[in-house]
């Protein structure tokens, strides 16, 4: 499943796109320390696969979340370097 | 056995009993719940079919909310709470359903839902509510394959519509026939924004636009609007709308036209149960796994 | 050209429009009107009542520059300045040695990056969205049946944090008077409201690279407790100049000047 969390709004849209089905095979789960923000957590879905998720109270706040790693338009993110499955994408 | 409460709010609350079933006991009897952020609904299934439902506005209380709409469902069926044997929770207030075994999210619950209202070829669910706007891609067993979720910004939400609505003065319910009522379209209203759209509207008056005309331009941006989500997430033509925007068809029209695709009627059912129907039929399964893990 | 010497600024703003009379790079007078419907209309009764104030005809005056939203409507302007070139030259006029400048207008916002001679470097800009723009304290100082000013004095003297749910102006509001009717205090919900919009701010400066020494102007820069918020987001002391809302008008008398001079001097 592509799980985008994230909003649109009239400055853009922010979006974080997990891959579960990337992800699920992940036992290392990297991707959660690696965020300055704390923004991935690592539960259980509807389908019984253990994947990561942004945290629910962090998804419309990403712009401002993400900036400190994307100031100076910076593009190597730690979260997108730790996920060896590749299953993060940002959309902007 | 349809039951309609008039209120003065922006929908009457309503509730159904399946005439046809009156031996339920004995059989696999599962329940959802979905509390959203302006209706609560209930839904009971008698093997798999539908038995019961309920739609009711949610009040400040989330547990209230969901004990109401659950009463109200079972009202004159005979049947009691004791009677489910597994019952799931969804939306907004998903873990505040006192009585449910467990909870789901509900985009996982919209989608199985919507795989049965408008049957096992829908791929792309639109759903428009009063605080969000979901679309979600599933496949023909009604499983989530990529969803998309904007609940941050009014526009292109109920609630986006309600302030235009209430600006120009119109009923929530003539929006769609009156936004046809036009020579011309004319072009989408541009801020994205409701606060400056607003702001945009109210000068359009000004500038001498009918209020058909301002709703015509409101509805064609807030349909632009939806068909982005929809663009990015994942596009197929058999495709469903659902939400309390579904009835508007000032902007569902306008989609199909951006679109290029006809949205599938559903077959039978009120849309607004997708979630809670979604919901109940999890409980099924979720009820078999439970009896042979021996619970 | 510039017998005078007088050169006049005006920030066409959403909400308001701003001029300022300045003669040497010192204010003469200094005069708003609400822009309305006629941002035209706004500027002419400003710019009347400011020369009015400082004693002059519009014969007096050697040349007008203006900038903000609606410059191009106000036609009888001899320049049209751009508003982060006109922020920049304010700001370098009144507080030399700023680093970077938060605008904040009606309708927008915008952080911007100055180079060590004061000039603007990058900027970021939030003019779509009313979430990080004065009209978002507006709408919740009105759901807390109080002015602006009033709720920036209130959340000085909060007890609780509660952060807001929400950003969007409209599903704030909401969260305001569901707050209101939980019994919170206007208090905790006037902190609650500004630290929400203080770090949509701050995120601006995130992006560009937060320095030391930052200027804030535009109107809602007169709300102590929006700055007291910004303080804390932003992790610094943050200076406000006397009568904030007119330094963007200023620069744009000051960049009519200097191009005036300019042109003397090439002639």
């Amino acid at each position: 499943m592509l799980a985008n969390y994230g909003y649109e709004d009239a400055s853009g849209t922010y979006y974080i796109t997990i891959d579960t089905d990337m992800c699920a095979e992940c036992t290392d789960h990297a991707c959660v320390g690696s965020c300055p923000a704390g923004l991935y957590d690592i539960i259980l879905d509807d389908y019984d696969d253990e994947v990561a998720e942004i945290r629910e109270e962090q998804r419309n706040s990403l712009r401002t979340l993400c900036s400190g790693c994307k100031a100076g338009g910076k593009t190597d993110w730690p979260c997108t370097a730790a996920c060896a499955a590749g299953a993060i994408r940002h959309s902007w | 056995m349809n039951e309609e409460r008039k209120e003065y709010w922006r929908w009457a609350e309503s509730r159904w009993t399946n005439p046809e079933i009156s031996d339920w006991q004995g059989r696999t009897i599962t329940a959802g719940v979905d509390i959203g952020s302006t209706s609560t609904q209930a839904v009971i299934l008698v093997d798999g079919e539908l038995f019961a439902y309920s739609n009711m506005r949610t009040g400040s209380d989330s547990p209230e909310s969901a004990n109401h709409a659950m009463a109200w469902a079972l009202e004159g069926t005979g049947m009691t709470l004791d009677d489910l044997q597994y019952t799931i929770g969804t939306g907004y207030g998903r873990v505040n359903v006192p009585f449910a075994d467990k909870c789901i999210t509900e985009i996982t619950c919209h989608a199985r839902g919507a795989n049965r209202i408008y049957g096992p070829s829908v791929r792309t669910i639109l759903d428009m509510g009063g605080q969000d706007c979901k679309a979600i891609h599933c496949d023909e067993r009604g499983r989530v394959t990529s969803f998309m979720m904007n609940d941050k910004c009014a526009a292109g939400t109920g609630r986006g519509m309600e302030a235009i609505a209430n600006l120009l003065g119109v009923d929530i319910g003539e929006i769609g026939d009156r936004s046809f009522q036009v020579e011309e379209e004319p072009k989408p209203v541009s801020s994205m924004c409701v606060v400056f759209a607003k702001a945009e509207v109210a000068a359009l008056m000004r500038s001498g636009w009918s209020k058909e005309m301002v709703l015509a331009a409101y509805c064609r941006a807030m349909a632009i609007r939806v068909c982005k989500l929809l663009t990015r997430n994942k596009m197929e033509p058999d495709f469903a709308i659902t939400g309390g925007i579904a009835k508007n068809k000032g902007v569902v029209k306008r989609i199909e036209e951006i679109m290029g695709v006809t949205a599938l009627e559903p077959q039978g059912y009120d849309t607004q149960i997708a979630g809670a129907l979604g919901a109940a039929i999890i409980a099924i399964d979720m009820l078999k796994k439970k009896r042979a893990r021996g619970g | 050209m510039s017998k005078t010497g007088i050169f006049v600024g005006i920030d066409g703003g959403s909400q308001t429009t701003k001029v300022v009379v300045t003669a040497g790079g010192k204010v003469l007078a200094k005069k708003f009107a609400y822009t309305d419907f006629d941002a035209k209309d706004a500027a002419s009764a400003a710019l009347s009542e400011a020369l009015a104030e400082a004693g002059l005809g519009m014969d007096d005056v050697a040349a007008i520059a203006a900038t903000g939203t609606n410059r191009q409507l106000i036609d009888f302007a001899n320049s049209y300045v751009n508003e982060i070139v006109a922020d920049a030259a304010g700001v370098h006029h009144v507080l030399p040695g700023m680093s970077m400048i938060l605008d904040m207008g009606a309708e927008g916002s915008r952080a911007i990056d100055l180079d060590e001679n004061g000039a603007a470097k990058t900027y970021e800009i939030n003019d779509r969205c009313a979430s990080g723009a004065g009209t978002f304290i507006e709408t919740c100082a009105r759901a807390l049946e109080i002015t602006p000013a009033d709720m920036g004095e209130l959340s000085l003297h909060y007890t609780k944090d509660i952060p807001m749910k929400a950003q969007c102006v409209v599903f704030v509001e909401s969260e305001v008077i569901s707050l209101i009717h939980q019994k919170e205090s206007k208090e905790n919900i006037a902190r609650g409201v500004l630290m929400g919009i203080s770090t949509r701010l701050g995120s601006m400066f995130r992006r560009l690279g937060i320095r030391e020494g930052i200027a804030f102007v535009g109107w809602p820069a007169n709300n102590v407790g929006l700055v007291k918020c910004l303080e804390e987001d932003l992790g610094q002391k943050i200076t406000v100049p006397e009568d904030p809302e007119y330094i963007c008008a200023l620069g744009a008398a000051l960049c009519a000047e200097k191009a005036a001079k300019k042109k003397e001097a090439e002639a």
